[in-house]
């Protein structure tokens, strides 16, 4: 780790939690601060971190994880019914998503794979628009310039090279940026992907090219233990951290059930981003308690003993716990957030019935931004096919 | 007017655009102080920094995936691949992503990328150095692929590419990179559209449509036929994808005769698609079947047979005998 990269006091400490510190191979420190029993632990850097969060806001992380999850499982409940060509379920992975979505800022750039409906949620994309690739109605679904969140990318860690250019982009920004006296806050880059997708070259080449360009980028990984039916133990022999050592850049493993803890460390790395101190690598440690998508079945690979043992530590218990405990909401509380849960069920529900199904001039008038020969006869070609169809109709009746 | 050759044409080209357009930039391997291995982004660096003109980590898949994310930033790259054989490992992000962003996002997302490619074969070089892949990249739509000839075209339509708000890739005729030309710098042909074909030789006996490397070779087997006293037409089609059609069919309908040369394989290739199309517009104009003059269906082969392979003046010359005594 870099000698004056750090916020003062915290050098020593931190290099005893992040990955960086420990050698190939060896079990790598996790950052935790709510641990599954609904109790605050402390950490030496993260806590100072932690303690920004008011009760508000820990309400607000239990109210979002809740509402993803409601959402998941009403996505899920459309897909057996018809109503989605599939879907990717996030249950398990709500604190992962809700902890560093809340931990960006809005000019910060978030590119996500195919699974962050949770950081969808915070950054405010309306999840109706999450449903249209589902549904087969669009091959995107919303505007990523109205809240910095990327289109869902499905071929996997394509995306993280996109961010570190992304990133490249922010930096030359802050050179004009500087030369006109903009006030405008600094920013950063967030990339998701799993730990399936960390076997891909782009992830490898996306972590040369930020830290050659020290590009303020944050690499989120969420290790939720599967990638469909392979376990992480193929994708990687080591924590998957500690690899951000070999690229020259801080990688720290945080538990990914821990909302708290998430966010903390998502802060940090952040900022540490958009100070220009350079790229970090986040691997959130969770698992996915669903299927990879509603087309396969766990039971084929995995056992359910391991799966219970996930759910001892799962994301909304622990809080609900300590929220309980604590004394910082009551069963109102808890009554309000399953009513609004149910709401937003409901209305997904009714906008996925509502999704227009779009005409293929649609696909015709964006394939290039600019006109296009090959286009403009094929659609011609189209439109007379299809207009004979209508005057064959016509003289039927 | 400036001679110059092509490889200095698209250094003034880049100059230009890096003048004219602050959100430009160059990326690639080893384009920064040594000028790149064919010196044509020589001297850039010097002039504009190397945040401009950006030597790249050796992954080509990391320089095209990060000029996506450039161009979603609102800049625009111009990737340089070293050699047409090693674009491969950036196929995924051109495929995939680069020629689709703009149709996903409805248009929402333009990615206007510039990806520079020297192309082509007869420079004797070793395997994965010679070869013609732009048929791969015309299959996918989303993408525009041009390809110059000459020096003034080079210097213009390079300049054309960084502007275009679609993804261009921008084939570079590597064997006459050294070839020399007028080039009118003060009226550059920026009002010319890159995408259209131009017809460089007028004739009425046949028609030889080509691009990039074979457009001088296609000029010399017309000349050379006319010792037997044929009139001979010539299109530089400039543009294989969106393919101008329109001025291929107008000079098909006046000589009914075409012959389509390109370095790539002929299965599969560009030839087939024009000949394709010429028989869809202008059947009845045709004297004779459209004839194709490429590479063969084989690994581009070593540099000491590769005359054998490659298209030339006397191949050029029989396809056109064959066509004309059809």
């Amino acid at each position: 780790m870099g000698s004056t990269q750090l916020p003062p006091g915290t050098e020593e400490s931190l290099a005893a939690t992040t990955a960086a510190a420990a050698a190939p191979g060896e079990p790598v420190e996790m950052v935790q601060l709510l641990g599954p029993d609904g109790k605050l632990g402390s950490d030496p850097v993260f806590s100072d971190y932690a303690k920004r969060i008011d009760p508000e806001k820990l309400r607000v992380f239990y109210t979002d994880m809740a509402r993803i999850r409601r959402f998941d499982q009403e996505a899920t409940a459309l897909q057996r019914q018809g109503e989605l060509a599939l879907w990717v379920p996030l249950t398990g992975q709500e604190a992962a998503q809700i902890g560093s979505g809340h931990a960006s800022q809005s000019q910060d750039y978030i590119f996500p794979t195919y699974r962050e409906h949770g950081v969808a949620l915070v950054r405010n994309v309306d999840l109706s628009e999450l449903l249209k690739q589902f549904r087969g109605v669009s091959n995107g679904g919303w505007d990523p310039r109205e809240n910095n969140f990327h289109l869902y990318t499905l071929v996997l860690a394509a995306q993280t090279l996109h961010a570190v250019g992304y990133a490249m982009g922010i930096q030359r920004d802050q050179k004009f940026a500087a030369a006109s006296d903009s006030t405008d806050p600094k920013a950063a880059v967030i990339a998701y992907f799993g730990d399936g997708a960390s076997s891909e070259g782009d992830v490898h080449e996306s972590m040369v090219f930020a830290a050659s360009y020290n590009a303020p980028v944050v690499f989120f990984c969420q290790n939720n233990h599967w990638a469909i039916s392979v376990p992480t133990e193929v994708q990687t022999k080591v924590p998957l951290a500690n690899r951000a050592k070999g690229y020259g850049f801080p990688g720290l493993r945080v538990d990914g059930n821990d909302v708290i803890a998430v966010h903390a460390v998502t802060e940090w790395a952040l900022e540490h981003a958009r100070e220009g101190r350079g790229p970090v690598l986040i691997e959130a440690y969770t698992y996915r308690v669903g299927a990879h998508t509603t087309a396969d079945d766990p039971t084929k690979y995995r056992e359910s003993a391991e799966e219970a043992a996930w759910r001892e530590k799962d994301p909304l218990d622990r809080l609900e716990k300590y929220l309980r405990a604590e004394g910082l909401a009551d069963e109102a509380f808890f009554d309000q957030v399953k009513a609004d849960g149910d709401e937003l069920a409901k209305y997904v529900r009714s906008t996925t019935h509502g999704l227009e199904v779009p005409d293929i001039r649609e696909a015709f008038a964006s394939v290039y931004a600019e006109q296009h020969p090959l286009i403009a006869e094929e659609l011609a070609w189209f439109e007379e096919y299809s207009a004979g169809f209508e005057s064959d109709q016509e003289a039927a009746n | 007017m400036a001679t110059m050759t092509i490889a200095k044409a698209i250094n003034e080209g880049l100059r230009a655009s890096l003048t004219n357009n602050p959100k430009s930039l160059l990326m690639g391997e080893d384009i920064g102080h040594l000028g790149g291995v064919y010196r044509v982004t020589d001297g850039l660096i010097k002039e504009f920094g190397d945040e401009r003109v950006v030597d790249t980590p050796l992954a080509e898949s990391g320089i095209v995936g990060t000029a996506i994310g450039l161009a979603l930033r609102g800049y625009s790259p111009v990737c340089e691949i070293q050699f047409d054989g090693f674009v491969y490992p950036a196929f995924n992000q051109i495929t995939t992503q680069l020629a689709k962003i703009h149709s996903r996002s409805l248009g929402k997302l333009t990615v206007p990328v510039v990806i520079r490619i020297p192309y082509g074969g007869g420079i004797g070089s070793i395997e994965h150095h010679s070869e013609s892949p732009e048929a791969l990249f015309a299959h996918t739509a989303g993408l525009r692929i041009i390809s110059p000839s000459n020096a003034h075209d080079a210097y213009w339509m390079i300049q054309k590419a960084i502007e275009c708000q679609d993804p261009v890739i921008f084939f570079e005729p590597k064997r006459r990179y050294w070839l020399k030309g007028e080039v009118d710098v003060e009226n550059a042909g920026l009002s010319e559209d890159p995408f259209k074909a131009h017809v460089v030789r007028e004739g009425t006996d046949a028609t030889i449509v080509a691009y990039g490397p074979l457009v001088p070779v296609a000029l010399a087997a017309a000349n050379a036929a006319t010792e037997d006293g044929r009139s001979v037409e010539v299109i530089d089609l400039r543009s294989i994808s969106p393919l101008d059609f329109d001025t291929v069919e107008a000079s098909v309908k006046k000589t009914g005769r075409l012959i389509v040369a390109h370095e790539a394989p002929t299965f599969g290739g560009i030839g087939g698609e024009i000949a394709a199309r010429i028989s869809e517009r202008a059947f009845l104009h045709l004297e004779a079947p459209v004839i194709r003059v490429g590479g063969f269906h084989m690994p581009y082969p070593v540099a000491k047979v590769e005359e054998d392979y490659l298209p030339d003046i006397d191949k050029i010359l029989e396809a056109l005998d064959r066509s004309l005594s059809y």
